[in-house]
């Protein structure tokens, strides 16, 4: 491993409750490096390890090739963002910036002119002599960001920074917070349980649950190639099916043959399974076509007939459930571009198919049945509360 | 309708139990009449008394004293404790609490007793230094509180800030920390003077001879000298001194609140 900043075989436990299991990481220099997962899943306790205010029970962290595990926060060159972004209540904006240089002692003049250029950077020239209870949520995003920078960390750490902010808000400083990443090119460590921020943000992301690192990429490696079964449920939506290799095609594609669906399914064989041997795979639901007549008949696709259960307008598409042969039920999202043009739009309890490439499904190497609970079912209410923005983001 | 006469008739009934005994101390302080019964004609000739009587102005040297040492010793013990009672949590965390909350439950009258035979048994010369041990015993316990209260709303993670952007853990201390208690830590320490200032039972058990506060001074020339209107004198002024003081204390958070948007 050759990465700016490496976490290699971090273990740390809080009491019984073991918070991270044996974290590797590797993060290139420059990169903007998301920690995604659940609420518990241990990205803060790794985000602290590396700021410093925790000491993992074993493994190292190492910044720029030196062992950083055991110096204490003030002497990392490390800054953190976090998520109340912690300002300093009794300096104004100006003083709060300026505070890390003046711990590190950098004579007055200089100070000044970083603290002008930071407030530049931010954009908050005209509010430098305010206090931080006189500004609003973004601004003080901004502060806290231009506090950590101007010490010119080698690794900014940003805490869920966006969790405190409404949902418009939250797309805005994810953009500054792009824009900032470019102009100063300091690595970024971003820990969020949105997978939205995380997707639109990273370069690349590892994906953590219960203390282990379940998959590191890119955001369409992650979306379109998940390994278990948790990534692909906590990553967007997706159906799971489990099934039984029975045919091999041409070395790339199989069919497999999943209890009480007909006919057999088509799926490409990128894990180079043998005949026999069970898998689970994983199907999003975009990747479906739904269509009341039976598609044109092609090798390449599978098709199903089913019954449309439960239809959820969204805005920008709609979620549909379909039932087949009264056992499984699939969520097909539906795009709708011309929706009122649409002479006849389908409609709950009519019968479809739906169909989709073999390509577009997707055999993960580990599957825990709990992870379903992560799919937002029909039955679940609080399937209207999630933001169609999300989606938008996840289908990028 | 008719609009019920009650709230102003409550109004002036309490007005009146407050405030008609104070005005009837400042008004015999100018009275000639020596025992107050009748007024005799205006005179300032008690508080001619006041200025020549060597044993208040003794005992207001005392008691200022006292109070002084007391709030220093008290406040920063207090919020150390305060801080400890926050910050650390060990299996006697609930028992430490309690600790603290004795002195604010317990009577004066048990405390002052069980100081003194504390004082007597080790063999601690009663006087002005017993006098502020004990004060600085209960005083503890209310700075205590009333840093406790601000800590509990202190973001920690400031501190963590702190560390992050380089400081070590004084300049944490000295910058972040105690400026964000400080409302807290002054209050405590306010409250700390006038308890011990106007403190008498405990005093009154744990003062040894000469070194009386005024509390005891003005409780003993009521009980032996009778000497009513120069005590009256003296409340007035420092009924003075504490209107001034308020007073400049809430113009002073009044300018402050004008900062605020």
């Amino acid at each position: 491993m050759s990465g700016f900043l490496e976490f290699e075989g971090i273990t740390k436990s809080f009491g019984d409750l073991k918070a991270l299991d044996h974290v590797s990481l590797s993060i290139r220099q420059g990169e903007i490096f998301s920690l995604l997962g659940p609420s518990g899943c241990g990205k803060t306790t790794l985000l602290r390890i590396c700021a410093g205010f925790e000491t993992p029970d074993s493994g190292r962290v190492l910044l720029d090739g030196k062992d950083i595990t055991d110096l204490p926060p003030n002497r990392r060159k490390v800054n953190t963002i976090f998520q109340n972004y912690a300002l300093f209540p009794n300096m104004t904006l100006r003083e709060n910036i300026a505070f890390g240089l003046q711990i590190a002692k950098v004579p007055k003049k200089e100070i000044a002119e970083r603290v002008e250029a930071m407030l530049q950077l931010v954009q908050l020239e005209y509010h430098a002599h305010k206090r931080p209870h006189q500004i609003s949520g973004g601004q003080k995003q901004r502060v806290a960001i231009a506090r950590a920078l101007i010490n010119r960390p080698q690794v900014l750490l940003l805490d869920e920074p966006l969790a405190a902010l409404d949902l418009k808000l939250r797309q805005r400083m994810l953009v500054e917070l792009d824009g900032i990443h470019d102009e100063v090119g300091t690595t970024f460590v971003y820990v969020t349980h949105d997978q939205s921020e995380a997707m639109g943000l990273s370069d690349r992301i590892a994906v953590l649950n219960r203390g282990v690192v379940e998959q590191v990429g890119t955001s369409t490696e992650i979306y379109e190639a998940p390994r278990s079964s948790f990534t692909a449920a906590f990553i967007g939506d997706t159906n799971f099916f489990n099934g039984r290799v029975c045919e091999i095609i041409d070395n790339e594609y199989c069919l497999i043959e999943i209890e009480g669906i007909e006919p057999r399914l088509r799926f490409f064989n990128d894990k180079n399974l043998r005949a026999n041997v069970r898998v689970d795979v994983s199907v999003r639901p975009e990747k479906f076509s739904m269509d009341r007549n039976p598609p044109v008949p092609s090798l390449k696709h599978n098709t199903l007939r089913g019954i449309v259960e439960d239809i959820i307008y969204l805005g920008s598409h709609s979620k549909c459930w379909v039932r087949i042969n009264d056992e499984y039920l699939i969520s097909v999202t539906s795009q709708h571009s011309r929706f009122l043009l649409d002479r006849k739009p389908i409609l709950w309890n009519e019968e479809v198919w739906i169909s989709w490439h073999a390509d577009d499904g997707y055999m993960l190497e580990r599957y825990d049945e709990n992870d379903e609970a992560l799919l937002a079912l029909p039955s679940d209410t609080d399937l209207i509360e999630e933001p169609a923005a999300v989606d938008d983001v996840e289908a990028e | 309708m008719k609009r019920s006469r009650l709230p102003a008739v409550t109004l002036v009934l309490v007005m009146v139990f407050f405030y008609l005994p104070i005005i009837i101390l400042v008004v015999n302080s100018f009275n000639e009449h020596k025992y107050g019964s009748a007024w005799s004609g205006f005179t300032l000739e008690w508080y001619v008394h006041l200025w020549k009587d060597a044993d208040i102005w003794h005992a207001l040297r005392n008691s200022l004293l006292v109070a002084s040492v007391s709030t220093v010793v008290s406040t920063v013990l207090g919020t150390v404790a305060a801080y400890a009672l926050d910050r650390v949590h060990g299996k006697l965390q609930k028992f430490h609490n309690g600790l603290i909350y004795m002195p604010l439950v317990m009577p004066d009258l048990l405390m002052g007793m069980s100081l003194l035979l504390f004082f007597v048994a080790v063999g601690f010369k009663l006087g002005l230094a017993s006098i502020c041990v004990a004060h600085i015993t209960f005083c503890i316990s209310y700075v205590a509180m009333v840093v406790l209260a601000r800590l509990q709303d202190f973001d920690f993670s400031m501190m963590e800030a702190a560390y992050d952007l380089g400081a070590n853990s004084w300049t944490a201390t000295t910058r972040v920390l105690l400026p964000a208690l400080a409302p807290g830590i002054a209050a405590g320490a306010l409250l700390a003077f006038t308890l011990s200032i106007d403190d008498f039972v405990i005093t009154f058990f744990v003062a040894g001879p000469g070194s009386n506060t005024l509390p005891v001074v003005i409780y003993s020339m009521m009980k032996h000298s009778r000497f009513m209107p120069v005590i009256n004198a003296l409340s007035t002024l420092l009924l003075v001194v504490t209107f001034v003081a308020v007073g400049s204390s809430q113009l002073i958070n009044n300018k402050k609140g004008t900062d605020l948007p």
